[in-house]
């Protein structure tokens, strides 16, 4: 028989050093995407605005849908989206408040390399959508309520295309997954430019569309409303915030490279 | 949260009793596809158990560890094996199974057969051989004399049957590298629930665990009432 006390003095002794926790207010919690965690970019900056301004950034990434709800729900006290339609929402009704565009990077359509729906000729990425969708291709969709599972989404609307056709598939997978899947299937598939970049060396796929307004991507943090939660970090998100649109950082963002090609264009201005 | 536990379930048992086309859709898959892969593996498996039960032959020790050792092989291993044989580039690549039914037909048998296989041998090791030796004796062909043992031994063969059908009914690591999760086509209750949770949508969610939930309540009562049945009587 184990003597009770020593055991329960041990255990709390433990807990105490174990769970030395750091001041609350010195955590930020952030809710991202997947692309900016994947494609390394965070960590490539936010050891920088730790160092200078002594908070713990704590990043949660998942799909745009998901981020959103949990800034809706007070989980997290900042968010960082590329769904320009949802962000507007989230800022209109109340629980969002001073979005700001610090970046942006784009969208491509990625397909097989002898490109059998023949859309590189396409004139608009929704020319592209319409004959991907005649053709005997397959699609394959995030379906996860991401990002770029709602760009692709607002692409078929553009493209008068339900996405019900024969090829369409839904995978309710992350990008990098979608990709692999994609290259498997030798389908088309929407993709940041990051995680396809990221992906290059493991899968077959050419970029067989870019360019254009319609495929642009761009980042948004934003803080949340301080009467619909008053408790969280407000101070830390603002700090964060105020750090992501300064020279330095948004000159961070414009000089990281993966395999060497640019990922992120900063684009914040007044 | 904003949505509380209640709307969230009463959301749930809507969407069941309306017959959402969608959820039914994938407790459908579900259900086929474990069922082909239990019907497929369960004579095989048997009858490999009936063997290791009742013949001595050299390595049998060897074999009868290994499917024990296999019955606890985590579920993503198995999908990472299968993965690996049907991709594009591996060796059964030309089939074309990956991303298809059959191909998590092909990983829910790898999983369920060391389950059916060790649970039926030790349901036949249990059995007195003199009820198989007697029926032989007595001229019976070999398949009548196994059906024989197979009647007494009803309770522990349905249970193997019924463990190995729940293993792979709810395993979702390997139905999500193998199948994918596509919809309409290889998304199975298991994936459906993984799927909408890192969506943060919770009552589809909540509608699928309750199948799950009632299903494994029902396999439960049923077996409870099988094994009261199976009691011996006193005479």
């Amino acid at each position: 028989m184990l003597n009770l006390k020593r055991v329960i003095g041990l255990a709390v002794t433990a807990a105490l050093f174990i769970g030395m926790p750091v001041q609350a207010n010195e955590v930020i919690k952030l809710a991202t995407t997947t692309s900016t965690e994947n494609s390394g970019l965070l960590k490539n900056l936010l050891p920088t605005f730790e160092a200078q301004s002594g908070y713990k950034v704590q990043v949660i990434a998942t799909g745009t849908g998901k981020a959103l709800k949990l800034a809706r729900q007070g989980d997290v006290d900042v968010v960082m989206t590329h769904a320009p339609a949802a962000e507007a929402k989230f800022v209109s009704e109340g629980y969002g408040r001073l979005p700001r565009g610090i970046m942006e990077n784009d969208f491509v359509i990625l397909g097989p390399k002898n490109d059998p729906a023949n859309i590189r000729s396409s004139e608009s990425a929704e020319a592209a959508f319409a004959k991907i969708a005649k053709s005997a291709t397959p699609f394959i969709s995030r379906g996860d309520n991401s990002g770029t599972n709602m760009k692709e989404l607002i692409l078929w609307g553009k493209a008068n295309v339900k996405p019900e056709f024969d090829g369409y598939t839904s995978v309710g997978q992350g990008m990098g997954k979608t990709l692999l899947m994609a290259n498997e299937l030798q389908g088309y598939t929407l993709s940041d430019r990051g995680t396809f970049v990221a992906y290059s060396g493991k899968i077959g796929l050419a970029v067989d569309f870019d360019g254009g307004q319609a495929l642009a991507n761009p980042y948004q943090i934003m803080l949340i409303n301080a009467d619909k939660y008053p408790d969280l970090n407000h101070k830390g998100a603002k700090a964060l915030s105020d750090w992501l649109i300064g020279a330095q950082a948004q000159g961070m963002i414009n000089n990281y490279k993966v395999q060497g090609e640019q990922l992120f264009k900063a684009t914040y201005s007044e | 949260m904003n949505e509380g536990w209640l709307a969230l379930t009463q959301q749930a048992l809507s969407l069941l009793f309306s017959l959402d086309p969608e959820v039914w859709s994938i407790i459908s898959v579900s259900f086929s596809v474990s069922f082909a892969a239990l019907m497929i593996t369960l004579l095989p498996s048997m009858v490999l158990g009936f063997i290791l039960a009742f013949s001595r032959f050299r390595g049998r020790w060897l074999v009868t560890n290994l499917i024990q050792t296999l019955q606890s092989i985590p579920t993503v291993v198995i999908g990472l094996l299968v993965y690996l044989l049907l991709t594009r580039m591996g060796p059964l690549g030309d089939l074309k199974w990956l991303f298809t039914q059959k191909g998590m037909i092909l990983g829910q048998m790898m999983i369920c057969a060391p389950v059916l296989i060790a649970m039926s041998q030790a349901a036949f090791t249990s059995v007195d051989r003199r009820a198989w030796e007697t029926s032989r004796t007595l001229g019976a062909p070999w398949y009548s004399a196994i059906w024989a043992v197979c009647r007494e031994l009803k309770v522990p063969l349905l249970l193997a049957i019924i463990a190995a059908f729940s293993r792979i009914l709810t395993e979702v690591g390997c139905s999500m590298m193998v199948g994918g999760n596509i919809a309409g086509v290889t998304r199975n209750i298991p994936t459906a629930i993984a799927l909408e949770t890192s969506k943060g949508d919770f009552a589809q969610a909540i509608a699928l665990g309750l199948v799950l939930l009632v299903l494994a309540l029902v396999l439960n009562f049923a077996l409870g009432t099988l094994r009261g049945k199976a009691e011996p009587r006193s005479h």
